[in-house]
């Protein structure tokens, strides 16, 4: 904390500001696309005092906005076997599945509780031998090697009772798809800094290789968030663009090896849907077959079918930078943090939350 | 869209809360004493101004740092009657235990009520107890009524917030939250952290004594002092400013907010009252208020504007504005 104090600093903020407005000339819309960032901006105010010809956009970024339906109503499914007890993080409850939620499966019954790490999840089945303990994976590059760890504890303390339904994202696949897509108009891009922890700057070499389009890896202070902006605008505007890292405290260009092992060695790669985006090829994290005992897929027979997405949410829209909320025909109207109808309107770190709860 | 069955956010404090209380409790019970939704009822009886408060107390564990549930549940109503401006006198006390609860820890829990009781100069009065079977009630729940009287010349409501009052907040927020969060199973968490639970009748009284105008007094408990300020605004018509650097927070409670997800200013406290109070005063007020024990790290945070009414903005530490709205969603259950 203290040390992040200095990345807080008005002075240093109101620096990096001045530099910003001085360089910005033309009209650039620049993405972020982790869910952390998007509520520092908001929370920071960051917004309001960037110059008119910058445009943030919120990206898919929240591990729960880009779950797709059919996976949120497989872990309502499991909630609903005899005996499972559901162990997820605490953005999942409220969730809408297709006509109910785990909040309201909770509120029937059901048990489901919510937990903050994975250990937790674990000692929770330690305590109950005769249950069957399920966590709900979901996250990107910077949650999947906990649940990798937590895996391969359960296997070393003989847990036959601990499982994970892995819906793990990976981020530089979705890069790929958002640019591939026609409509989106993005000129810069805001790398995730936890997600490039993990993963280290390199492993968007491809994806900056093949679109040439600034890319920055960023932290989380309003330092860093100003900084990262301006050196978007500042090889937007030399016309050189760059893959570079502004989180250099945190980050390195292979990553964390030991992290990207666990991955390697409890996941394999495959083609994962996500919200609003669809399929994208190899951009999901599937449980290796030689821990298919702690898969909750393979263990529990889900019949899910009928899912669909909230009629008129145009969460998708919001995830691909096409709308803002506001321009949503459900945003405050029917959809509000307390009456969800998309997932972007319940986690704290959706972008129809984030705008409803800081921009009114 | 209207739920059918009572969800765990019902009990808040935030947006569900008000939604169940205007949609359901209001209008089986509607009256003018009741409607105005302060922290106690305000009426006259034989020529005294009395405030009179109930609460109940679920908290989960029942003990943790720096209290457990029995003076929780007498610092908690004597504060909600101390937010009427008023001084408390008497208690009830209403038990719920489970079978098979330990005598011991009963003991235990009505000795450290004793112990606040004394503290805030009130008596417990009359009571009741209720034992249910294994299972249907959590260890053990209390209910707890006071009745006070409102100290002479003070008028204090939620609604009379005016433009250009200042916002005090009695000290450092979010402390009893994030203790009891790091004592529950499942979050596993090492901490120093101590629940704030405090009497603040004291700090009232000595408030009153520099200042008869203060207008609106409340413990930001369930939905943090965000949650606090929006009720006020709404209840004023007003629009409240804060200052995020001003907001006085525990360097580790900030920490383990940020690890966990949590904005601070949403989290419950026990101790600490939010005081509206007219700019010439404020200075005086503030300064009585750092003379208590519980006001020590006492910060002026915000002042209140002509609009747009009902919100609440808070100008961040780099100088960028925000809506801070009301709590939307359950943060902790069983928090209070």
């Amino acid at each position: 904390m203290k040390h992040a104090g200095e990345y807080r600093n008005p002075e240093i903020t109101h620096t990096i500001l001045e530099k910003i407005r001085q360089a910005s000339k033309k009209e650039v819309r620049l993405m972020e696309v982790c869910g952390s960032h998007t509520m520092s901006i908001f929370r920071n105010g960051i917004r309001q005092l960037l110059p008119d010809t910058i445009t943030l956009l919120s990206g898919p970024g929240c591990p729960v906005c880009v779950t797709s339906q059919w996976e949120i109503d497989s872990f309502i499914a499991l909630s609903q076997i005899e005996n499972v007890i559901i162990a997820t993080f605490g953005d999942l409850m409220r969730v809408p599945g297709t006509g109910t939620s785990l909040q309201k499966q909770k509120a029937d019954g059901r048990d489901i509780r919510v937990v903050y790490s994975t250990f937790d999840a674990i000692n929770i089945a330690r305590k109950n031998p005769d249950k069957k303990v399920v966590f709900l994976g979901i996250g990107f590059e910077t949650t999947a090697p906990t649940v990798a760890a937590s895996i391969l504890t359960a296997q070393k303390m003989g847990l036959d009772n601990y499982f994970v339904y892995s819906a793990h994202k990976l981020v530089p696949p979705m890069l790929f798809a958002l640019m591939g897509d026609d409509k989106v108009c993005i000129d810069g891009f805001m790398l995730p800094g936890h997600v490039s922890v993990i993963i280290g700057v390199e492993a968007y070499r491809p994806f900056f290789n093949q679109f040439c389009i600034p890319s920055v890896v960023v932290g989380f202070e309003p330092a860093d968030i100003l900084y990262g902006v301006f050196l978007m605008i500042d090889q937007l505007e030399k016309n050189r663009p760059q893959l570079e890292n502004a989180y250099r405290r945190a980050v390195t260009s292979q990553g964390n090896l030991k992290a990207r092992n666990l991955l390697d060695k409890v996941f394999y790669v495959w083609d994962a849907s996500w919200r609003g985006l669809g399929k994208i090829s190899g951009s999901g994290l599937k449980i290796r077959n030689e821990f298919s005992a702690f898969d909750a897929q393979k263990v529990f027979s889900l019949n899910v079918s009928g899912s669909k997405e909230p009629e008129g949410c145009a969460c998708g829209d919001v995830l691909r930078g096409y709308i803002a909320p506001p321009e949503c025909v459900l945003y405050k109207k029917v959809c509000s943090p307390v009456s969800p109808v998309g997932p972007c309107m319940v986690s704290g770190e959706g972008t129809c939350a984030a705008y409803y709860r800081y921009h009114g | 869209m209207k739920e059918k069955s009572i969800l765990l956010d019902h009990g808040s404090g935030g947006k569900l809360s008000h939604q169940l209380i205007a949609g359901t409790m209001l209008p089986a019970f509607d009256n003018s004493i009741l409607s105005p939704l302060d922290d106690g009822a305000i009426f006259e009886m034989v020529g005294n101004r009395m405030a009179f408060s109930t609460d109940t107390y679920v908290v989960d564990p029942i003990f943790f740092p720096g209290g457990c549930i029995g003076d929780l549940a007498i610092n908690g109503t004597v504060n909600d009657i101390a937010m009427c401006g008023a001084t408390p006198f008497y208690l009830s006390v209403g038990l719920i235990i489970e079978e098979g609860f330990s005598i011991g820890e009963l003991e235990l829990i009505l000795n450290e009520m004793k112990k606040a009781a004394q503290a805030a100069r009130v008596q417990v009065v009359t009571g009741d107890t209720k034992v249910v079977p294994r299972g249907v009630a959590d260890k053990i729940f209390i209910n707890t009524s006071g009745i006070g009287v409102i100290i002479d010349g003070l008028t204090v409501s939620g609604s009379a917030a005016q433009p250009g009052d200042k916002v005090i907040v009695s000290g450092t927020i979010a402390d009893h939250g994030m203790t009891i969060l790091s004592q529950r199973e499942g979050i596993s968490f090492e901490s120093n952290l101590l629940s704030d639970t405090a009497p603040l009748t004291h700090m009232v009284e000595q408030m009153a004594s520099i200042s008869k105008n203060i207008h609106v007094l409340r413990d930001p408990t369930r939905g943090g002092l965000a949650t606090a300020l929006n009720e006020i605004a709404l209840s004023s018509h007003v629009g409240i400013l804060m200052f995020e650097e001003n907001i006085p927070i525990r360097p580790e409670v900030g920490g383990m907010c940020e690890l966990l997800g949590f904005d601070p200013l949403y989290v419950a406290n026990e101790g600490k009252l939010v005081a509206v109070v007219p700019s010439k005063d404020a200075d005086s007020v503030l300064n009585a208020m750092v003379e208590n024990p519980y006001g020590r790290d006492a910060k002026m945070i915000g002042e209140v504007v002509t609009g747009p009414p009902g919100q609440v903005f808070m100008q961040t530490r780099i100088g960028g504005t925000r809506i801070v709205d009301m709590l939307a969603g359950e943060q902790l259950p069983r928090i209070c």
